[in-house]
């Protein structure tokens, strides 16, 4: 079956006086609807991966393929279209536009693209915001809402496209244990459901919901797992 | 509404202060801006006016604008040539054959023509002597070419056609001397001596030069006076429309000979001097909306910089670079349509207050209005400054938000 999302030994190389390699010669592949972690000390390069997974960045060498299409010859603009309509993402601090009201932020995505008449948008992100609690906060703003309720938000904004994968920063980097819980629920809920998700995350206990763990050190996958008690 | 119009009023809202400054300035700008151009442009059609409307569109003097090659210079063009016992026919200067020419321009279009004798004369009366231009014109034809009548404070030229001896002459004159309408006056010509001449209308320019020195009579009466039979040495030519005198002028002075000179070249210095004159003003103009425009880049720059999370967040939501660009573009637009709207308002009524100032300039008795050009075409002038202020002033942040890369942003978050 072919992956939805493969990574061909990208490697992501930092310019300026100090030139680092960011990502080095990595390859993997995610499967439709796999739950995977990507683990590693801090400046291992997990969120520069997941910034080239998620066509945000683009790789120095390699290729990364989006569901069998090969996106390195993919100009700004087609990059931001696939972004648009095929991924979503969810950041540590949670990202939301701080002067739109929760269901506006949700409707965002849905409203660029322009697949969903306005009503249908506006059912779909109430009933996204249902799923996650949070319907009852939809005319609320952000700053209104708890860290686990913002990023239950943004949970939702990421799936308001439909997205094939949704690729989530230290989702829970800046939550207590009762969001962070909560947040690991919910992401195992969506895999469980057909969702395909990558997290970069340092959290062992979130990373014990994913399916698979991708260890990363110095911008190299290790195979064997952590290289450190 | 497109969601990028809608961030971008969200940004506007969300910074009402700078956003209020810079829509003052633009405001003030383009209220400037039409003020100043209304006043210089009012003050120029002014003048125009009354230089149209008080001088002939087109006058041919009895004079040739390159003198007439002699046949000597033809047959030896190369030679220095003598001529002997030649001597010159005696003839009073004027416009040979006036009454043909002036067919030939009237069978123009679109222009009304009158015959002048111009020449110079000195009045006495009470012992006082005061040289002044005399004109000898035909009353019906001068009504035609002339504002002379508009000007009329008592008499008319109808009453000068009735009365052979009569003159016309200005309220500065008739105050020098005294005179009233009926009152009669010694004119003294150096050529045929003097006559007593009766009052038969007196007129007042407001031009305190042209009311002490010009003087009318009967074409016949001042042909008589100045001893040139049948001559006259001027046409006056008013066309319906002047801007077309310099054209015609040229048709005339090729068709009959004679030096034709339209006001345009008249006035040639003096237009000039208004052309130059507008570029400094709209110059000068447009710099306030130039300065004004800085307050747009700042408010739009100062969102660029507090909002790049939100444009790192919206890029990787699958926002495009124009869409970055879009969003900050409408928002110069926004302030530029707002501020302009609150502009035009504004010079609006800037231009009411200054059209009621009332002036009395020296040496004018009447109080006169500041002269205030209503011309829309201004308005659009000063409305597509301001959105090209704007819009450029926008264009610069606008762009800056377009390239920023999400990556950069999101990995120095906090």
């Amino acid at each position: 079956m072919t992956p939805i999302l493969r990574a061909e030994r990208v490697t992501r190389r930092l310019g300026g006086e100090v030139p680092a390699i960011l990502v080095d010669d990595v390859s993997l592949d995610v499967a439709r609807g796999e739950f995977i972690c990507i683990m590693g000390p801090s400046g291992s390069g997990k969120s520069s991966l997941l910034y080239l997974l998620g066509l945000l960045d683009v790789p120095d060498a390699g290729s990364v393929w989006l569901d069998g299409d090969d996106t390195t010859r993919c100009n700004d603009d087609q990059l931001a279209a696939l972004r648009l309509s095929r991924l979503g993402f969810v950041f540590q601090f949670h990202f939301l536009l701080a002067e739109f009201t929760v269901l506006q932020n949700v409707m965002l995505p849905m409203r660029r693209l322009g697949r969903r008449q306005p009503e249908a948008a506006r059912e779909h992100a109430m009933h996204l915001l249902d799923q996650f609690g949070m319907a009852a906060h939809a005319a609320k703003m952000p700053a209104q809402l708890s860290g686990g309720q913002r990023q239950r938000v943004a949970i939702a904004r990421a799936l308001a496209n439909d997205p094939l994968l949704i690729l989530a920063d230290e989702p829970t980097g800046n939550l207590d244990t009762a969001a962070t819980l909560n947040v690991r629920q919910i992401l195992r809920g969506l895999a469980d459901a057909g969702q395909t998700v990558v997290a970069v995350t340092h959290d062992t206990g979130f990373a014990g919901a994913a399916d698979r763990r991708i260890w990363l050190v110095d911008g190299k996958i290790v195979p064997d797992g952590p290289p450190f008690p | 509404m497109p969601v990028q119009l809608e961030i971008a009023l969200t940004h506007l809202l969300r910074h009402r202060r700078s956003t209020l400054v810079s829509l003052t300035g633009i405001a003030l700008g383009v209220a400037f801006f039409l003020a100043v151009s209304a006043l210089m442009r009012g003050s120029e059609q002014d003048f125009l006016r009354r230089l149209v409307d008080n001088n002939p569109h087109i006058t041919v003097f009895d004079q040739y604008r390159a003198p007439h090659v002699q046949p000597a210079q033809l047959r030896w063009p190369d030679a220095l040539v003598a001529v002997s016992n030649v001597k010159p026919q005696a003839e009073s200067r004027g416009i040979r054959g006036y009454r043909g020419k002036l067919e030939d321009i009237e069978a123009l279009p679109g222009l009304r023509v009158a015959p002048v004798l111009h020449g110079s004369a000195v009045l006495t009366f009470a012992g006082q002597q005061h040289g002044v231009s005399l004109s000898g014109v035909v009353p019906q034809r001068m009504k035609a070419v002339s504002t002379i009548e508009q000007h009329m404070v008592a008499g008319s030229l109808d009453e000068l056609a009735a009365t052979p001896n009569g003159l016309i002459i200005g309220q500065g004159l008739a105050d020098k001397f005294g005179l009233r309408m009926g009152g009669t006056i010694n004119v003294v010509s150096t050529e045929a001596g003097s006559r007593t001449m009766k009052v038969v209308g007196i007129f007042r320019t407001g031009n305190a030069a042209y009311d002490e020195l010009e003087t009318f009579t009967l074409l016949k009466r001042a042909q008589v006076l100045l001893q040139r039979p049948n001559r006259v040495n001027r046409f006056i030519i008013q066309l319906t429309d002047p801007h077309r005198a310099r054209d015609v002028a040229a048709v005339i002075e090729h068709g009959i000979g004679y030096k034709a000179v339209s006001w345009i070249e008249a006035s040639e210095d003096l237009l000039s001097v208004l052309l130059v004159r507008n570029i400094i003003m709209y110059s000068v103009v447009s710099a306030i909306l130039v300065v004004a425009s800085f307050g747009i880049y700042n408010t739009i720059f100062t969102i660029v910089v507090e909002k790049t999370r939100d444009i790192a967040i919206l890029k990787s939501m699958g926002f495009r670079r124009a869409d970055m660009r879009q969003i900050f573009l409408w928002q110069g637009l926004i302030i530029g349509l707002l501020g302009s709207a609150a502009g035009l308002l504004l010079g609006y009524g800037l231009m009411r207050a200054l059209a009621a100032i009332e002036l009395k300039p020296p040496g004018v008795s009447e109080l006169v209005h500041l002269p205030v050009w209503w011309g829309a075409d201004q308005y659009l002038l000063a409305l597509g400054f301001a959105m090209v202020s704007c819009l450029g002033a926008a264009y610069l942040p606008a762009d800056k938000a377009s390239r920023l890369r999400p990556v950069d942003i999101l990995r120095g978050a906090t």
